[in-house]
């Protein structure tokens, strides 16, 4: 056990995951609308693979297709480059959010864009695009009902499917009763939706460009693949004379083949849907005849580590990731303490190898420790990342940094920053103790002797005791006994 | 590196004459009561039950903690420890998910890889070694109960074990089983997760206590004694306070004494 790695069960350390989930677990509002969501959810996706067999089929070849993909990663993203090229959609490269930002940015100022409609993106979160643009002069509005809700709440989304999750109906309604003119106080779903629908009209209408993410991009066709439920995403890429989509690099496949079997895990995992409502497959601007779609179409593609993710064989599994939140929906963790406790973009499982990969083990570095490592995760993921075992890897990163392929020499930014002196002298007198079969079995009977003596104030019993009661010694070890029954000892 | 994608589905082996007994460090100092009961419940199969004294801890609270090398140093000692060709039975679905699953990742680049592979196929779960190589069958005879199962996240999602505590259970003629709704929910333990995130941990525990409560149930069984220790201390602490008393055993315990006819 860890001895200095401790929060004191009464103070978390500030700052911290620990101190975060201490105020959502005091917050009974989130803690039930988190459990009635997640319940909902996994319900959904249960019913969706009543078959064992066949759910392990299509794990296997959606798993199978992203690492088919992942492993020719570069050259896939120059055939989608020269494909997109030929079909007229302009392909932008970014190493980094802020050069991503100012890429978005550039094409905006080009065409004086003051107004723009935006479907949900988790890469544009990652980028904090809306921030940026809104500090250049230029307003962008989120056109997911969801997104749009948390953007008049000024706050992040808490999931990455379902980004305001984490409020009811109640608190929508004082929401919108606050923001939207001539909006009354209502708790009634129908109403609140049509509230937001009046508003978002006319910014469809007026809006000069439209920003989307991308679910799946096409190295085959240059097909960039969008799915959604409300019709927003597809009037933010039709209606506005101008799209920008915005897509983290390892979202790629190879072949328009490769699509029906991720479309049939991906909103199965995610909403309990069997498809979703609308299937956005852009493979151009608009075309000489055709009547709508805009008339330029600019594709970013941003990096932001995942390159350094990508070289390690190990870790490069977290790239197959396909967004679909089941992870987080059957998390025990995340359903307790909701999405805003991660203080990440990504929340949940996922982001909590993602997160640190990214940012960095020195900014990120409790959140691989924020696991029982029960692998619900690891169960439902859709594509089968070993989402425990990475999380065991960056905590071996934090300790012991390993040397890889990486170009920066540590496979993981900040690695070694979780090493302490008290912790590696504890496992090392533990592997003193456990290595020793005499050592061990002398220390094991004091135990027995002697261990209920240790007061429940010393750090780890302290943590442990503050809701359960000390656990009790034995008498005898089950080596005495085992003896004194007269077991075989080889 | 994606080895626990899927649950490990071992082939039941033939019944052997010996069997190796892993006692694991929870049990050996807390609960060595499950331990014995789970060699006693193998020796009345008619078979030979062998007790290494120099067996000590599977080493998964360093692996999991990422320590590796340690975790890999007392590995080694099992291996020696445990020399001959037989199986090794456990009594806890997450010890034997660390010698099964992860050694062969932990060993991976390691000289000793084969040493290290050969030995965790030799590794089960204490329930499904009952099951499926000794089709065990069980006399009852004791009184009418009422019981619910908590099955433990790495039995489940590690060792593949899912029905087969219940089947034993079920097989008993005065034990009513009554599934918990939350039955594959994380209890909270989660070794040092339940230090370093006591307050999650907390509520994870609490919830489960209620939805162990909602059965009915006189007493809980579980195969695993990490959560034996989490859910019993929540337990214990609660006092009468939330409902009427659960007891809570671990599942060899409850096997042995039921069909003890003396
Ligand atoms: S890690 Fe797996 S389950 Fe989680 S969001 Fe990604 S694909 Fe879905």
């Amino acid at each position: 056990m860890t001895v200095d790695a401790q929060p004191d069960a009464g103070a978390p350390k500030a700052g911290s995951f620990a101190e975060r989930a201490h105020l959502a677990l005091n917050d009974k509002p989130l803690r039930a609308n988190f459990r009635r969501a997640m319940d909902g959810l996994m319900a959904k996706r249960a019913a969706q693979f009543p078959d064992a067999a066949d759910l392990a089929a299509l794990r296997a070849r959606g798993a199978a297709i992203k690492e088919r993909a992942l492993a020719r990663l570069p050259d896939l993203l120059e055939q989608l480059e020269a494909r997109c090229a030929e079909n007229g959609i302009r392909v932008h490269w970014a190493e980094t959010t802020d050069e991503a930002n100012r890429i978005v940015l550039g094409i905006f100022r080009e065409h004086g864009v003051k107004t723009v409609v935006k479907g949900k993106s988790m890469v544009s979160e990652e980028m904090h695009l809306n921030a940026f643009l809104g500090e250049h002069g230029i307003q962008a509005i989120e056109s997911d009902l969801g997104e749009y809700i948390i953007q008049l709440a000024g706050e992040m989304p808490s999931h990455i499917v379902m980004p305001c999750i984490h409020k009811n109906k109640g608190q929508i309604g004082a929401l919108f009763a606050e923001h939207i003119e001539g909006q009354r106080y209502t708790e009634d779903v129908d109403e609140l939706t049509a509230a937001a629908r009046r508003v978002l009209r006319d910014r469809f209408a007026e809006a000069d460009a439209g920003i989307s993410g991308v679910n799946f991009a096409v190295a085959e066709t240059g097909t960039l693949v969008l799915v959604e439920n409300e019709g927003n995403g597809r009037l933010s890429t039709t209606l506005p004379p101008l799209h920008v989509a915005v897509m983290g690099i390892e979202k790629l496949v190879e072949t328009l083949d490769d699509i029906p079997p991720l479309l049939a895990l991906l909103p199965r995992s995610a909403t309990g849907q069997p498809i979703t409502t609308y299937v956005n497959m852009i493979t151009s601007p608009r075309c000489e005849g055709e009547k709508d779609g805009p008339r330029e179409v600019h594709l970013v593609l941003l990096d932001n580590g995942r390159t350094r993710v990508y070289a390690d064989p190990e870790l490069r599994e977290t790239l197959r990731c396909i967004r679909c939140g089941a992870c987080m929906n059957h998390c025990p963790v995340y359903a307790r303490v909701g999405g805003h406790t991660y203080d990440a973009v990504y929340p949940g499982p996922i982001g909590k190898i993602l997160t640190p990969q990214i940012a960095g083990l020195d900014v990120a570095g409790d959140l691989p420790h924020a696991s029982s490592l029960c692998n619900a995760c690891v169960e439902v993921c859709p594509v089968k990342i070993p989402i425990a075992d990475i999380l065991v890897r960056l905590r071996r990163e934090a300790v012991r940094p390993s040397a890889s392929n990486s170009v920066q020499g540590a496979a993981v930014k900040g690695a070694g920053d979780g090493w302490t002196l008290s912790e590696s002298s504890v496992w090392a007198g533990w592997k003193w103790l456990h290595a020793n079969p005499a050592l061990y079995r002398l220390g094991a009977r004091a135990l027995a002797l002697a261990g209920n003596l240790i007061p429940a104030g010393v750090p780890p019993l302290k943590a442990w005791t503050s809701v359960r009661s000390k656990p009790k010694f034995a008498p005898r070890t089950l080596h005495q006994l085992a003896r004194d029954k007269g077991f075989d000892d080889a | 590196m994606s080895a626990i994608s899927t649950p490990s589905a071992a082939v039941p082996p033939e019944r052997p004459e010996t069997v190796y007994f892993f006692g694991t460090c929870l049990v050996d100092l807390f609960y060595p009561q499950a331990g014995l009961a789970g060699m006693e419940l193998l020796k009345r199969q008619g078979l030979r039950v062998v007790f290494p004294q120099d067996q000590t801890c599977c080493g998964q609270p360093a692996r999991n903690c990422g320590f590796f090398e340690e975790a890999r140093a007392v590995a080694r000692a099992q291996f020696d420890a445990f020399p001959e060709p037989w199986p090794i039975v456990v009594p806890s679905g997450s010890c034997a998910g660390m010698m099964r699953v992860h050694y062969p990742q932990l060993f991976a680049d390691q000289p000793d890889r084969e040493r290290a592979e050969a030995f965790a196929a030799r590794v089960y779960e204490l329930s499904w070694f009952l099951v499926h190589v000794l089709d065990c069958k069980l006399a009852d005879h004791g009184e009418p109960v009422t019981v619910t199962w908590h099955a433990s996240c790495h039995s489940m999602r590690e060792m593949g074990v899912t029905d087969e505590p219940k089947r034993l259970l079920r097989s008993l003629a005065n034990v009513t089983l009554v599934e918990n709704p939350r039955e594959r929910e994380c209890c909270g333990f989660g070794g040092t997760f339940s230090v370093r995130q006591p307050e999650v941990s907390a509520a994870m525990v609490a919830d489960k206590i209620d939805a162990l409560r909602s059965t009915g149930a006189a007493e809980m069984v579980t195969g695993d004694c990490g959560c034996l220790m989490n859910i019993s201390g929540a337990l214990d602490r609660m006092g009468g306070k939330a409902g009427p008393p659960l007891r809570s055993r671990h599942l060899a315990e409850f096997l042995l004494e039921r069909s003890d006819d003396r």
